[in-house]
């Protein structure tokens, strides 16, 4: 009686991850063996053939090293400067409030309407990024329309979008820890940056965990600006993975070749994932 | 108090049983609509399918705002998979391979019957009807469509001493005019001669430049690209050339968002953009403005644009007739007049340039017929089977020699072979 009892508390949670989450996985990897299927053409059973077409899709490689560069550098950089800006709007300052009110806004602003705000920032000749710079008499930039920044430009974006947000993970962490701390070690004659290294920031590691964690998952799903800055162009130079799977679904309508891109992200978050788990976590102290 | 709620709730009762017994075999139509250039368009068509109601109390129209053209195919496909009734959909004209494919639309020529039907299908602009026809069978009727068309700053003009009624009508001029109308040191323009966008649809803008050089991307079948003919070839490097050798547009690739505000904000001198951002550039310039036909290389061209009305394939003889009946009070002269004045977009038919309210409209401002007078030039849009793939094979290629990584042979080459591979099986 017990077990049911318990079983049903479980059903509404279960039915839901089964429906929105495990049937789709398994329904992605199913689709991923048959080919691309129409009304006139039904999808057929084609084994490997689309990994083989993934592996040979000079595109695929493209957006996977660009999103391998997207993540290196939002990932670092936004969890950097979360940490500083928590532990400055931690500190004592006029107006803090303000302050950490300011940070957190662009976290609170719909990414679409962010992305047409920055846009504006990156046009070139009537853009903010191009006044400024001809204040210093610098030439204007096609910042979107060279390959060689325009991924740049989508990475800096996303740390102003993200870094805000950490932030108040780091800020919540930073205020639970017991101000007595402090007052020893300052007593034991330890520097300000030598507290913060050897206490303050080892107490912090199970957030920063947790944010490294986000912010890996964000680098692969966050891709709302693309539509509306570069829609991954010029020529894919600012594509990533879960755009292109976004063209090739909706504009190509090839679920099929969708499904097996699907399959290869969902396997590169995974890996990411277990080795985070395993590896980090027996480094990590929790109290 | 009281029997005034009893006389009202009596009086609902009654109104509502007329409702319910008045139009006895009702027909019930849904259909999807986008709108490309955002605003008050809306409106427009609900206003429309308001008056269609009023004259045919018999049908209901739900008409349902779908977003742009890309989730309005997606919208309308995803429906007619879950089983969910549409009858008929504004889409995207180009679209037209891949419903087919789909199975999803009926060709109108199955459709029609008598023979003013079939005079009607016959009185649209020829060059609208290409992206509706194949197989010697029509499967769009043009509704929202548009040509490409050259904004220039008349004021411009005058300050660099060229003649303001007088825009560039060849690529030489074009060049030549792009020269004078450039103002500033190298790296530091204060003014473009020109822009074409590059970002968003670069295959539409390039299907004009490859129709000025007397070249079709694509044969009316949709299986067969022509991506590397020689003359492609040739309008591609024209379009590099203009930013790199002539130097009168910005080198890399040109945002097609943004680019009405350089054009608005006095940045470029002339922009070559859709006819569908007339009435916003004719509210928001601050300065005397002239609206042309593109110029011509070896001829004019011009692909046209927008979106077609659509019958699908899971609707009954009797909805199929309604949407006839719709499709036909919406591309009426008048109300076709009535469209493109409110829109900009083209009147889809000659004779609804001989309604008094657009003829009116046009002596008022003449640039509301540039469009129409240019579709004697005009071509189809790129469409092909598997549209989507072979179309991103085009802009790639374009966008990587317009930023310097591969020449145009080189590029075009290359989505030649690639959209042959995938077309391959279409043939």
């Amino acid at each position: 009686m017990r077990q049911v009892y318990g079983w049903l508390l479980l059903t509404p949670a279960a039915i839901l991850l089964i429906a929105f989450t495990h049937y789709p996985t398994v329904a992605t990897l199913w689709h991923s063996f048959f080919s691309q299927g129409t009304a006139m053409r039904p999808a057929a059973y084609v084994g490997l053939e689309n990994y083989l077409y993934m592996l040979d899709d000079e595109i695929f490689w493209k957006v996977v090293r660009n999103n391998a560069l997207y993540a290196a550098g939002t990932i670092p950089a936004s969890i950097a400067i979360a940490l500083l800006m928590a532990v400055w709007v931690n500190g004592k300052l006029p107006l803090r409030g303000l302050a950490r009110m300011a940070y957190f806004t662009p976290t609170i602003l719909p990414m679409i309407a962010v992305a047409n705000i920055w846009l504006f920032f990156y046009t070139p000749e009537i853009g903010l990024l191009d006044q400024f710079m001809r204040l210093f008499g610098l030439p204007s930039h096609n910042w979107l329309g060279d390959p060689d920044t325009v991924l740049w430009c989508i990475v800096v974006l996303a740390i102003w979008k993200e870094a805000g947000f950490f932030m108040i993970f780091f800020l919540a962490a930073l205020q639970s820890l017991p101000p007595e701390l402090e007052e020893a070690g300052r007593l034991e004659g330890a520097g300000r940056w030598y507290y913060f290294r050897r206490v303050t920031f080892p107490l912090l590691m199970p957030t920063t965990l947790f944010v490294l964690i986000n912010a890996t998952i964000n680098s692969f799903k966050l891709v709302d600006q693309l539509f509306i800055l570069t829609k991954g162009g010029p020529d894919n130079a600012s594509s990533l993975l879960l755009y292109y799977i976004y063209e090739v679904a909706f504009s190509f309508l090839d679920e099929a070749y969708a499904a097996t891109l699907t399959v290869a992200l969902l396997a590169t978050l995974a890996i990411i994932a277990i080795g985070q788990f395993f590896i980090m976590d027996k480094r990590i102290h929790y109290r | 108090m009281y029997r005034k709620l009893k006389q009202t709730i009596a009086a609902a009762a009654l109104a509502g049983a007329f409702a319910f017994t008045a139009p006895a075999a009702a027909v019930e139509l849904t259909m999807y609509y986008p709108v490309a250039v955002g605003g008050s368009l809306t409106k427009v068509v609900d206003g429309l399918v308001a008056d269609f109601m009023k004259e045919n109390p018999d049908i209901k129209v739900k008409a349902i705002y779908a977003g742009n053209y890309n989730d309005a195919r997606i919208k309308a496909l995803a429906a007619l998979k879950s089983g969910e009734p549409a009858q008929l959909s504004v889409m995207f004209s180009i679209d037209i391979y891949e419903l087919i494919e789909q199975d999803a639309i009926v060709a109108f020529d199955d459709i029609v019957k008598t023979d003013e039907e079939k005079t009607w299908l016959n009185s649209f602009y020829p060059a609208l009807m290409e992206n509706g026809k194949t197989g010697g069978k029509t499967w769009g009727i043009p509704f929202q469509r548009s040509t490409i068309v050259m904004y220039y700053n008349k004021d411009a003009f005058r300050e660099a001493g060229l003649d303001p009624n007088k825009p560039p009508a060849t690529w030489d001029e074009l060049v030549s005019a792009g020269k004078k109308l450039n103002k500033g040191t190298a790296g530091q323009m204060d003014r473009w001669g020109m822009m074409i966008p590059s970002t968003g649809y670069p295959y539409w803008m390039f299907g004009a430049l490859a129709m000025q050089n007397d070249q079709v991307l694509m044969n009316s079948a949709g299986n067969e690209t022509n991506f590397d003919a020689p003359a492609t070839i040739e309008a591609l490097q024209f379009w590099r050339d203009l930013g790199e050798k002539h130097k009168v547009m910005p080198s890399g690739t040109i945002e097609w968002g943004t680019l009405r505000q350089n054009f608005l904000e006095g940045k470029t001198a002339i922009m070559w953009h859709s006819t569908g951002n007339l009435t916003t550039v004719k509210k928001n310039a601050k300065f005397d403005f002239g609206v042309a036909m593109l110029p011509a290389g070896k001829r004019r061209g011009t692909p046209t644009g927008g979106g077609n009305f659509y019958i699908f394939k899971k609707s009954s003889p009797e909805e199929q007739a309604a949407s006839m009946k719709l499709i036909r009070f919406l591309t009426q002269p008048g109300r076709t007049a009535e469209w493109s004045i409110k829109t900009g977009y083209l009147g889809t038919r000659p004779d609804a340039y001989e309604t008094d309210a657009l003829k009116k409209y046009v002596v008022e401002f003449p640039p509301a017929a540039v469009a129409r007078d240019q579709l004697e030039f005009a071509t189809a849009e790129l469409s092909t089977y598997q549209t989507g793939r072979v179309r991103k094979l085009l802009d790639d290629a374009i966008q990587s020699v317009l930023t310097g990584a591969k020449t145009p042979a080189e590029a075009l080459g290359s989505a030649q072979s690639q959209a042959d591979k995938v077309l391959k099986r279409y043939r």
